[in-house]
């Protein structure tokens, strides 16, 4: 502790952010800008894919569900991604913020990830003849939302808030390693009829990459996702911290 | 931990322990099979596989709440983390204890009872062999979950929602391997990710159940 300067470093003020009383100050702040910001790219992405672009040569009309599904998909593995990072910095750190974000992150996430699988139903029935199949993209899509799943209900059934926060921080990283699992395992096991990735932002040469007449709103509607789901993770780890806050109040009113 | 392993056998094979419980249901679930599906010998053949491995795999999942949950109940698992023997340990003896008296004797059935949905007996040493190979993963994997689900009462079905997706890749190459080598294809692929998913379980898992068991018993 002697060597230990007193100013505090980067990364103490960066913790000192999800202090929970801090974190309530910063993000009350933030909220209406950002979900502000949201609802701007959405609807300027939105409005903009499904008005003022043309249809594709092959796909017709059906293209533009790209504006919805793409952008869900992307949100969905994301999400699981911050619950995996809220789980790790929670059992190492035990920063109560984080792991309530986690705990808030995974409803939403599972929403996205419903979204992407039934805009991606909607679209493969007009252009693959079914609404399902089993291909190795869609799979595991369906896999993490079962993971999802697991996590929520584990969340539910524990009544000790730390224990379940411990518990399914554990649960998040081991779900993590199993998902990426699952994932190499639904490759190996059947070949795809989804197409691989074609929205990549470093390579726009590519041949049969997207065309910028999509791409552009297809971004603005990725980041308005993006900026939803942190609006939505920001007023859901808020109703979080106010619940914690609301018990501690009623135990203490029951004390005296 | 040896001690523990062998009491932990020796409570599952004495009656009401559960042992033989598991390979019933395995018997009644392919004896459903070709009332479900209709008793035509080739389309039974086809899916045999797949079948047999699903019905291991359910199997395996009666009996998960059983590992930690008496022993939880009773305040063994009590005594247990107050003895020098780490919880990663206590995990390591049940899911070998489980192993042995459920993945083992399903594997070693798994062929006789293909027999019965007209798998051929070389394709059913290999299912046999895959299911050796893999059952280790449904053993630790099942612990695991019923470590994470010991303080939830009536967590069974919670148990199978938390374990059953976790189970994908070791079915998806198990039934792969038999129904490769059931077409006359190359199989080892197939065994040896199943095989690396069975080792990397039993390295991994126990400090993430130890955990749990920490979590759980404070």
């Amino acid at each position: 502790m002697n060597n230990r300067s007193i100013a505090p470093t980067f990364w103490d003020r960066f913790w000192r952010l999800a202090n929970p009383k801090v974190f309530m100050g910063w993000s009350g702040r933030a909220l209406p800008w950002v979900a502000a910001a949201a609802g701007l790219f959405l609807c300027s992405g939105l409005i903009w894919g499904y008005f003022f672009t043309p249809d594709d040569i092959r796909q017709g009309s059906t293209v533009k569900i790209i504006y919805l599904h793409v952008p869900a998909a992307l949100m969905a593995i994301n999400g699981y991604l911050l619950m995996f990072v809220g789980a790790l910095v929670w059992l190492i750190r035990r920063q109560h913020v984080s792991v309530l974000a986690a705990k808030a992150a995974a409803p939403v996430g599972m929403v996205m990830t419903l979204i992407a699988l039934a805009t991606g139903a909607i679209w493969g029935q007009p252009m693959w003849g079914t609404y399902w199949v089993w291909d190795p993209r869609l799979t595991s899509f369906l896999i993490l939302f079962l993971f999802y799943v697991g996590y929520i209900a584990l969340w539910a059934a524990i009544e000790d808030e730390d224990t379940a926060a411990d518990l399914t921080s554990v649960l998040a990283i081991v779900g993590a390693v199993f998902a990426m699992l699952s994932r190499y395992a639904v490759f190996f096991w059947n070949q795809g009829l989804h197409q691989g990735t074609t929205v990549t932002m470093a390579d726009g040469a590519q041949q049969d990459n997207i065309s910028n007449v999509f791409f552009q709103p297809l971004l603005l509607s990725m980041m308005g996702f993006g900026l939803l789901f942190l609006t939505l993770l920001l007023i859901g780890t808020r109703t979080e911290v106010r619940s914690r806050r609301l018990k501690v109040l009623q135990a203490r009113e029951r004390m005296e | 931990m040896i001690q523990l392993f062998l009491r932990d056998v020796g409570l599952s094979v004495r009656s009401g322990g559960g042992f033989g419980l598991a390979l019933i249901f395995f018997l009644i679930v392919v004896t459903l099979i070709p009332f479900a599906l209709g008793p035509d010998q080739t389309a039974l053949a086809v899916i045999a596989p797949g079948v047999l491995w699903l019905g291991a795999l359910l199997a395996c999942l009666l009996s998960l709440d059983r590992i930690f949950g008496l022993d939880f109940e009773d305040g063994t698992l009590d005594l247990l983390a107050t003895s020098p023997l780490p919880p990663e340990a206590v995990y390591i003896a049940k899911a070998a204890a489980h192993w042995l008296t459920t993945g083992l004797p399903l594997a070693l059935a798994a062929p006789v009872l293909g027999m019965l949905l007209n798998l051929d007996f070389e394709t059913g040493k290999i299912l046999c062999l895959s299911l050796l190979l893999g059952t280790p993963a449904l053993s630790l994997i099942g612990a695991f979950g019923a470590s994470l689900t010991l303080g939830v009462k009536r967590g069974g079905l919670l148990l199978s929602l938390l374990v059953l997706p976790l189970y994908v890749p070791s079915l998806i190459f198990g039934a792969q391997a038999v129904r490769l080598a059931g077409q006359g294809l190359a199989y080892d692929g197939a065994l040896v990710l199943l095989s690396a998913i069975s080792l990397g379980a039993a390295a991994i898992l126990p400090f993430a159940s130890g955990a749990a068991l920490r979590i759980n018993l404070r």
